[in-house]
């Protein structure tokens, strides 16, 4: 067949393949965060065990902010719309902005990530991760390392990697770019999550059940790649919607391409039926790690299903939409009532994200311009508000690390409460009170789903907003209206940390009462859409 | 043989797959039955290059072994460090995060 044709003509070119063009300079982004993970893991090769903390933190900050600003610089100055690296990369407004958005989130979990606290304590160097991954928890070996105060710094490049392929898989204009970013992202998260200094059973439990099901769906999206190619012929996106559009080739092929390679995007965000992960990764993981992948994994899942749904299944919308609004609702719903009964913080707040994963399908589902955009600034608001509340958890502490409990939380706002104000504000941006930046961002989402005529689904996400808005209110109920326990736990607030939650705090604010300028941003990034 | 069988084949490999990765204890073999889904996609993926005569399905095949190395390396890493705390690879066993 004509296989053998392409092969003899390559080979009739006396074997020599045009080398393919790289615009390097919109490629940059991920070419600088690519490379300070690579200069981060020939540190960790060269550099002395005791100085290498010094050096990978620097490496990582500017690493993330040189990428974050020739990102603006890129959007500012061209306002680009063009497809890179031979097609493989969309470089236009929606993927540049929700770049920036996830360089910008990373820099702040960074900042979770790099605290150590106040200092020494006892000789250990105090932290979030564990100081040797592969000593035995409790064993000989690491009670030898904690005493030598030799703590490994794997973590940074691990983290440079996994943002990586965050800033990749929504810029993927071809599946097999978006399947090789998804496993950049995915495989390095679930090192990270196993690496938590305390409770290891349940920080190593996370990574391996976080592992098994990540590579389960991963497999589905695969072969959900692998059918789109047997319709289409090509996995260029644009090719596969020329191809619907033509309506040629096996439809049978494509509607289960469709539904395979959606499994493996809902279950990255964390949709319903394929949340299960999701509680579990989020409390055994080390807590800046969650941070991380509650606002950075969620956008970067967000951006790549809008990109696939936007541009290639975009003709298909009447195929695609029962389905999808199927799981919009079971997301809400299940989310938000879920997360009622739960009594550790982490978890409760991971039931929450997938409650926001819902809300954000609205968005998904809404397939216009208005429903892009308000998207993105969703994104945003949420991202900036989960890392905070996140970064707020690390500082309450217990004898035995982070105080995971609820009924620990109890007396908190009269203990200090400075810290149980900011976090009850972040709450309220979580429940979507007007002056947070939670209400602007579900306000934009929801007028978009209307005018899209989705308003049955408009409906049950109030429904479960306020169903949401009740567990939210319960935690600030029990932190400013309860007597604090007289053993309960301390806020131990390390420098970087207490700058995350001031970031965090700050663009909550801003984001709840000056929305305009980021709305105006968000609109102007989608007004050409997606490239083709 | 014409490319529809290696395409049922395909399916059926990736069908043992998924129903192993469900019903079998050992993280390893679980985790067996995920490379076994993945190679089930490298066979759909050559058979679909062969039907529509372009090369795109063989590099894709190419890629998708490298990551399969990739998630080997990381995933043996995980299930060895769980085995070394718990002295079991049983899937039933991790179970301290539920509800």
């Amino acid at each position: 067949m004509s296989t053998s044709s392409h092969v003899s003509a390559v080979l009739a070119q006396g074997g020599e393949i045009p080398a393919p063009h790289i615009e390097y300079g919109q490629v940059a982004p991920m070419l600088l965060v690519f490379g300070a993970a690579v200069l981060g893991v020939l540190v960790e090769a060269l550099v002395g065990r005791r100085s290498r903390y010094f050096v990978q933190v620097p490496i990582a900050f500017l690493g993330l902010g040189a990428a974050f600003v020739w990102t603006i610089v890129l959007g500012w100055r061209e306002n680009p719309h063009s497809v890179a690296a031979e097609g493989a990369l969309g470089v236009d407004g929606p993927t540049l902005f929700l770049q920036g958005t996830i360089l910008v989130l990373a820099l702040v979990s960074l900042l979770l990530i790099a605290d150590r606290g106040t200092g020494r304590t006892g000789g250990a160097v105090e932290g979030h991760f564990a100081a040797q991954a592969s000593a035995l928890p409790g064993s000989e070996a690491e009670q030898r390392t904690a005493e030598a105060g030799a703590v490994q710094t794997e973590v940074y490049p691990l983290m440079m990697f996994a943002v990586g392929g965050m800033i990749m898989f929504p810029a993927s204009n071809d599946l097999l770019t978006m399947f090789v970013a998804l496993e950049v992202l995915s495989l390095p998260l679930y090192l990270l999550c196993g690496l938590a200094r305390r409770r290891r059973l349940l920080s190593q439990e996370a990574a391996v059940k976080y592992f098994l099901l990540g590579a389960f769906s991963s497999a589905f999206f695969l072969y959900g790649i692998a059918l789109l190619y047997g319709y289409a012929g090509s996995v260029r996106l644009s090719d596969i919607a020329a191809q619907i559009a033509r309506d040629a080739g096996n439809e049978s092929l494509l509607l289960a391409g469709v539904a395979l390679l959606s499994v493996g995007l809902l279950f990255k965000l964390g949709g319903v039926p394929f949340h299960m992960w999701k509680p579990d990764v989020y409390q055994g993981a080390p807590t800046p790690i969650t941070a991380l992948m509650a606002s950075c994994t969620v956008v970067s899942a967000f951006g790549a299903i809008v990109r696939v749904y936007y541009v290639a299944f975009e003709t298909l919308e009447w195929d695609w939409r029962p389905f999808m609004w199927a799981v919009a609702i079971l997301t809400m719903v299940v989310g938000s009532i879920v997360a009622i009964t739960q009594t550790d913080i982490k978890r409760m707040l991971a039931y929450s994200s997938i409650a926001h994963a819902g809300f954000l399908l609205l968005g998904v589902i809404a397939t216009s311009p208005n429903g892009l955009s308000s998207t993105l600034f969703y994104l945003l608001a949420y991202g900036f508000a989960s890392v905070g509340a996140f970064a707020i958890v690390t500082m309450v502490r217990d004898a035995g690390g982070e105080a995971g409990h609820l009924s620990r939380w109890a007396g908190l706002g009269k203990r200090s409460p400075v810290v149980a104000g900011t976090f009850a504000f972040f709450l309220l941006a979580f429940a979507g009170i007007p002056l947070t930046s939670g209400f602007t961002g579900k306000f934009a989402v929801f007028k978009a789903a209307v005018e899209e005529g989705a308003t049955p689904l408009v409906i049950v996400a109030v429904i479960a907003s306020a169903v949401a808005a009740f567990f939210y209110v319960r935690v600030i109920v029990l932190m400013f209206f309860n007597d604090p326990d007289p053993d309960g736990p301390v806020v131990v607030a390390g420098p970087a940390t207490a700058v995350a939650v001031a970031l965090g705090l700050t663009a909550t604010v801003v984001l709840g009462v000056l929305p305009q300028p980021i709305l105006d941003l968000a609109g102007q990034a989608t007004t050409d859409m997606f490239v083709r | 043989m014409s490319p529809g069988h290696y395409l049922a084949l395909s399916a059926i490999l990736f069908t043992i797959g998924a129903l192993g990765v469900l019903v079998r204890r050992n993280a390893l073999v679980v985790f067996m039955c995920v490379e076994l889904m993945l190679n089930a996609t490298n066979l759909a993926f050559i058979s679909f290059s062969r039907m529509h005569g372009n090369l795109d399905g063989q590099i894709i095949a190419f890629f998708v072994m490298v990551v399969a190395a990739a998630e080997v390396v990381v995933g043996l890493a995980i299930i060895m460090t769980v085995f070394r705390t718990r002295r079991s690879a049983s899937v039933d066993d991790v179970n301290l995060l539920k509800y």
